[in-house]
């Protein structure tokens, strides 16, 4: 009698509604009727607007040139920002000085690389070093009366650089003032110093931005005895600095509650202070829980700046609305504004890559 | 009410007068009035000398008054006074620095002595000259509102525009010297209203309304942002005055009188036909009131305590009026602003300067 040996056969391949493109788009675009209605709805808005959109922006439009003379084509004239990128960068900064600028971001960068390497062993001193020596030394080469360079008046500061100098003195300064109001409003043995401190977080967080900025730029040289003016940018400065404290110290506290009391307990076991035990035990656990809080609201500052335009600095966006009242380039609105949009949206999309490469590499079992 | 002793405030009497006005008045305007009237005869001018360079307002953008440069050199009719000034005082009419200010600071800034002058198309009027404690210098800009039409639309003549819907920028004094006009003309119209001048553009551009109205020095940076400049055209008439002119703090006449005469030698320079290119040529001219403004006979520079050639300077460095104007906004520049109102007294406009004598 003939055995038959049953072997197993090759095993068959998937579907091919199950695999490769057509697979993932019955996964993720046509799962239901309602997402398959929603898919051809929002493919159906795509084909309306991406084509002229990307018509519009690379194929029929102008890069190079120096006037609007050179912008022939109907799609978007970019000379407009190519002639103008330089200010749009440095501002009224004069050309001749620009290295400066370049020297000081440049120097950050390299002096922040360190902060990367998992083997570098003096970060803590570094890092102390770029938040609270750095910016000191930088305003002294920017400004250049400390160091003997020919001194340039912030009012001649301005384009991207002045976004980021509003933004990054803006998020340095206002951290450590905020891990210091948030400790303080939790101070409930200290009657005083938690008043003190929930009033300064309710004012500010109480008045728009851009009445602390009108208030600094109007009504603050009011008050001041006659001819003596205080730099117009470093009253914007302190006043986004405060105005960022007060949220950044509501965003700690957040982290602070969410801190199990054992912990404190624990710490007092251990017979730390309150100073060693907030900054070695109870600090690194609250930071780390409120990362994307401290990012959100650096990423709302940065947005921000662009609101000192209604107290005459040219930020990028200042800058870019000076050009476009060139009478030489009148009416180019759309690519300045699409230009300004573009950067910003760097910017704030790396910040928010960057926090979740932290939040990655500071878990530690906490994340449910 | 406090009175003046001898026909004006002394300095302490000022201060009663606004301490007194502190009491009836708005708490915004109070505050811009505290910083009034502490200016001492002389103060701004000598302190303008010490740090030898003139502090001029000027406006964050404005096409062909006040914009900066791709190298980022201010430029404009706003400037020029601006560069006048420190051309009249200093010989050299590289010495003024700028600071750009928005319309809501313009005042405090000048007030509070950040800045030593205004030249920020600022509109001249009673409330500006009395409450703000501020002196106007002249006029170097007569702006009024006016209309733009399509050209397709065949029309002439504002008065022809009733039943037509209108395209404004919201703005109180625009919208309110509209209606005015379209009500005492018995007129009809539809406004809408947009937040920007750009938006106000587009909209004009995609026919939503028949007319753009705005000022007219306005009208002609507008009308380049539509894709067919040529397209539109500016109506003759004009329906509300807006004289813009430079403006100084009240309390320093020998500042004020070098402002005011700043201005008035670029409108004398035109009339008497001496330019930026002629004025060396000039020199040698036997018509006295040429030589007058050049200093070379008559008063010089004596009555406003500056060098003798304090206008031949304003001249050679910056230009006659007409120069200036042409170059910024006329035809020389894309604008093509006409003369019109600012044309000279003898040429069919209102610009008249007193004589140099």
């Amino acid at each position: 009698m003939d055995t038959k040996q049953f072997e197993r056969g090759p095993d068959l391949p998937p579907p091919i509604t199950e695999i490769g493109a057509i697979g993932w788009l019955r996964r993720n675009l046509f799962s239901s009727w309602l997402n398959s209605l929603l898919t051809v709805v929002v493919a159906y808005l795509l084909w309306l607007m991406l084509p002229p959109l990307i018509d519009w922006a690379l194929i029929s439009s102008d890069w190079t040139g120096t006037s609007r003379e050179d912008c022939t084509s109907d799609g978007a004239c970019w000379v407009f920002v190519s002639v103008r990128f330089n200010q749009f960068m440095y501002g009224f900064y004069p050309e001749a000085q620009q290295w400066r600028i370049d020297l000081i971001y440049g120097t950050l960068f390299l002096l922040m690389i360190p902060l990367f390497l998992k083997a570098f062993p003096w970060k803590t001193w570094l890092g102390g070093f770029i938040i609270f020596v750095y910016p000191f030394i930088a305003y002294g080469f920017l400004d250049g009366a400390w160091f003997g360079f020919e001194v340039i008046e912030t009012t001649k500061w301005g384009g991207l650089s002045l976004t980021l100098i509003l933004a990054g003195i803006g998020c340095v300064a206002a951290l450590p003032l905020g891990i210091l109001l948030a400790l303080g409003r939790r101070a409930t043995d200290m009657p005083i110093v938690k008043a003190v401190c929930v009033v300064f977080i309710e004012f500010w967080r109480g008045v728009p931005l851009i009445t602390v900025l009108f208030m600094s730029s109007v009504m603050l040289p009011l008050f001041l005895p006659e001819g003596v003016t205080f730099d117009k940018l470093m009253r914007a400065l302190i006043g986004i600095t405060l105005f960022q404290s007060a949220y950044m110290a509501e965003v700690v506290r957040g982290g602070l509650q969410a801190i199990p009391k054992g912990q404190y307990e624990a710490a007092d076991a251990l017979g730390l202070g309150y100073w060693k035990k907030t900054a070695l035990i109870i600090m690194p656990q609250a930071l780390k829980i409120v990362i994307p809080g401290i990012v959100n609201t650096f990423i709302a500052l940065i947005k921000d700046t662009t609101l000192v335009l209604i107290i005459g600095l040219f930020e990028l966006l200042g800058m870019i609305q000076n050009a476009l009242n060139d009478p030489n380039w009148l009416g180019f609105s759309t690519e300045g504004y699409a230009f300004t949009a573009m950067v910003f949206w760097i910017i704030c999309f790396s910040l928010s890559r960057y926090s979740m490469h932290i939040e990655r590499k500071l878990h530690t079992g906490h994340k449910r | 009410m406090v009175v003046p002793k001898h026909g004006v405030f002394t300095t302490r009497e000022n201060k009663v007068y606004q301490m007194k006005k502190l009491l009836v008045s708005a708490i915004p305007a109070l505050a811009l009035s505290i910083a009034v009237g502490t200016a001492q005869a002389g103060e701004t001018l000598d302190a303008v000398k010490a740090k030898g360079f003139v502090q001029c307002g000027v406006s964050t953008g404005l096409p062909g008054f006040s914009v900066a440069d791709d190298k980022g050199n201010w430029g404009g009719l706003d400037v020029d006074v601006c560069k006048a000034v420190a051309a009249a005082l200093f010989g050299d009419a590289g010495k003024v620095k700028f600071s750009p200010l928005t319309a809501k600071e313009r005042f405090t800034a000048l007030q509070s002595g950040e800045i030593d002058m205004l030249s920020r198309n600022t509109t001249w009027t009673l409330t500006r000259d009395s409450n703000l404690g501020l002196n106007f210098a002249g006029v170097n800009y007569y702006d009024g509102q006016g209309f733009m039409v399509s050209k397709k639309l065949g029309v002439k003549s504002a008065m022809e525009l009733s039943g037509a819907s209108v395209c404004i920028q919201a703005g109180t004094t625009t919208e309110l010297n509209l209606a005015d006009y379209f009500r005492a003309n018995k007129m009809e119209y539809e406004p809408i209203t947009y937040d920007t001048s750009d938006e106000t553009v587009k909209g004009f551009e995609a026919g939503r309304c028949d007319v753009l109205t705005s000022d007219q020095s306005q009208l002609y940076a507008l009308r380049i942002k539509l894709s067919d400049p040529n397209g539109a055209m500016v109506l003759p008439e004009v329906i509300s005055k807006e004289p813009l002119g430079p403006v100084v703090r009240q309390g320093d006449d020998d500042w004020f009188n070098i402002v005011r005469w700043s201005l008035n030698a670029m409108l004398n320079a035109e009339e008497l036909g001496v330019s930026s290119k002629n004025v060396d040529e000039m020199k040698g001219s036997s018509d006295p009131n040429i030589r007058r403004l050049l200093g070379l006979e008559g008063i010089k520079g004596e009555g406003l305590g500056l060098a003798d050639e304090w206008a031949y300077n304003i001249v050679k460095q910056v230009g006659n009026y007409g120069e200036a104007f042409e170059r910024n906004v006329g035809s020389g520049s894309p604008l093509k602003i006409s003369r019109g109102l600012n044309a000279l007294w003898n040429n069919g406009g209102i610009q008249y300067a007193p004589p140099i004598r």
